[in-house]
């Protein structure tokens, strides 16, 4: 028997071997075929997990009514009732401890997100009552005269000092 | 003494036997055949438009973006919010200014470059908003594409992107026929909106849910009968997105007109 027919065949063995080697280190061991099937299927499955623990940063406006009660009873009987308050105060994350106190958010144009008027016939937004915010008492807050959380009310005055 | 009949048998088994695949010894599996025709599952995610209700105030894509810490500058987002301007000259106008993240604060439709068109009012025949977002397809063609397998759909009906395993050879960005994969800018994998699926998974509503004032986002469970959106979805008229493509989109839309594309 000559090795010379045999040393072909180490070799491919050889190679076979180092491909099954590196395909067990490179590949995270529970790679397969999940429930939705070959055509969909493949993955890490604990990747699912590691979306599910992503932070939830908006912990919603019933987290708040907890310590604001106020804020929270004023605004859910005005015209405002259905709008988040960290659409305006931001994401509360782990409120109070960190950050200690949201955001304030007096812009003009955080109210002209809805308030703009556009007379689009076809759509929900032709139905809010629309400013002009060029015309509409340009270089104030709109807080200075409209309560956020209750825009019936008369704003805190006290603003427009600061500003004037 | 090896023969030459006896060398060449030998080889030709040797390699009839590599070219066997592994999964050629596996069992047949009747659970995984009942799996792939997608029977007996408790949780079927979709989502509910309502393009009357929407008033294009962004807050939706303001949320999205935070909650799933998509760099806020960034020119990409998981959701947006897009502006249909009607005229009645038959023409179609579209912007979508930053995703709509900002809102719509500007009469003029935003045509790229800086440009903006004028509209008056006595022009419109019709306009509206209309929210976009993955639509969590039955048949994801977004998926099929992927050469390494790192997105893939949950057996509640996400699709989700494996950060650690894409190889970020955009495949999926250009399958998508609705354009809703980009590049995540700080981790330069797919990204795609998968739904909140750390809020979902623990019984809370999406981001983009919860700051909609309007309504006019809502998420649901298909494979319950008593969810408010189940119940919308089999008896109202609703629609999706481009169904010609086949691939079962799972967002379906109230006041859809043939404009939307
Ligand atoms: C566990 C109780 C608690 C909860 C829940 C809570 N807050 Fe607070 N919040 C506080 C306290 C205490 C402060 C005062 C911190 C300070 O002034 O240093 C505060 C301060 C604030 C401020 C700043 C007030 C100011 O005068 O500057 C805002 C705005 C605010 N909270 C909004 C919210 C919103 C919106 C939520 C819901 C997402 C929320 N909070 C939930 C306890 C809470
Ligand atoms: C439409 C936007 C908007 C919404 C929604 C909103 N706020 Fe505010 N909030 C403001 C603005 C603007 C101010 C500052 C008002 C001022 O000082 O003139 C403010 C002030 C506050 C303050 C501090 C000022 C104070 O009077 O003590 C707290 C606390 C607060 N909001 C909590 C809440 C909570 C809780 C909710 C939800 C129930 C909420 N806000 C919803 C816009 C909003
Ligand atoms: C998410 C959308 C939204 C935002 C943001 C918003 N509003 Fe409103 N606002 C509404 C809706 C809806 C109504 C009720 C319908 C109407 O009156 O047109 C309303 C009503 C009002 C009214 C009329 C109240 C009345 O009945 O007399 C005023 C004034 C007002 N908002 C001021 C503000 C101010 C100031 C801000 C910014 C702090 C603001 N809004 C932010 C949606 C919004
Ligand atoms: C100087 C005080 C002042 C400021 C600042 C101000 N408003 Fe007003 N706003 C008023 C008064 C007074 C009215 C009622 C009379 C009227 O319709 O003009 C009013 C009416 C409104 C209405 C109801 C319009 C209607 O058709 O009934 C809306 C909505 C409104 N304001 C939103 C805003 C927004 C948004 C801002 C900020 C961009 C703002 N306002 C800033 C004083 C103010």
């Amino acid at each position: 028997m000559k090795s010379h027919v045999w040393r072909p065949l180490y070799v491919v063995l050889f190679v076979v071997a180092t491909i099954l080697v590196v395909r067990k280190i490179v590949v995270p061991p529970d790679f397969g075929i999940g429930p939705r099937g070959y055509m969909y299927g493949w993955h890490r499955p604990s990747n699912e997990g590691e979306w599910q623990k992503v932070t939830v940063k908006y912990r919603t406006t019933e987290y708040c009514k907890k310590c604001h009660r106020d804020k929270y009873d004023e605004i859910k009987q005005s015209p405002h009732a259905n709008i988040a308050c960290e659409n305006c105060h931001g994401p509360a994350l782990a409120h109070p401890e960190d950050p200690k106190a949201l955001n304030i958010d007096r812009t003009r144009e955080l109210c002209a997100r809805c308030h703009f008027r556009l007379e689009y016939p076809t759509s929900g937004r032709g139905k809010i009552r629309g400013i002009d915010p060029k015309t509409h008492n340009p270089g104030l807050e709109c807080v200075t005269c409209h309560w956020p959380h209750d825009p019936r009310k008369e704003g805190h005055h006290d603003h427009a000092q600061k500003l004037l | 003494m090896i023969t030459r009949r006896s060398f060449c048998k030998k080889s030709l088994l040797m390699i009839g036997g590599l070219a066997l695949p592994l999964s050629a010894f596996e069992l047949f599996d009747p659970k995984r055949l009942l799996a792939e025709k997608g029977d007996g599952k408790k949780v079927r995610w979709v989502f509910l438009v309502d393009t009357e209700k929407c008033v294009g105030c962004g807050f939706c894509v303001k949320g999205c973006k935070t909650e799933n810490e998509i760099p806020y500058d960034a020119n990409v987002t998981r959701t947006w919010v897009e502006r249909y301007v009607v005229t009645k000259d038959g023409k179609t106008h579209i912007d979508s200014p930053k995703g709509g993240r900002d809102g719509f604060e500007n009469r003029a439709i935003d045509i790229g470059e800086g440009k903006f068109q004028e509209i008056k009012n006595e022009e419109i025949s019709k306009a509206f908003f209309v929210p976009k977002l993955c639509n969590q397809c039955d048949n994801p063609p977004c998926v099929q594409v992927c050469p390494v397998g790192a997105t893939y759909q949950t057996e509640d009906g996400v699709v989700l992107v494996d950060r650690k395993w894409c190889i970020g050879c955009g495949y999926c960005v250009m399958g998508c026929p609705y354009g809703v994969r980009f590049f995540h800018p700080v981790y330069h994998t797919a990204e795609k909106c998968n739904f909140c699926y750390h809020r979902i998974s623990q019984g809370m509503k999406t981001a983009c849910v919860e700051a909609c004032a309007f309504g006019a986002r809502r998420i649901g469970n298909i494979r319950d009968p008593e969810d408010p959106v189940t119940k919308i979805i089999t008896t109202e008229r609703v629609n999706v997105l481009k169904e010609e493509y086949g691939t079962t989109p799972q967002v379906f839309y109230l006041g859809l007109t043939k404009e939307v594309k």
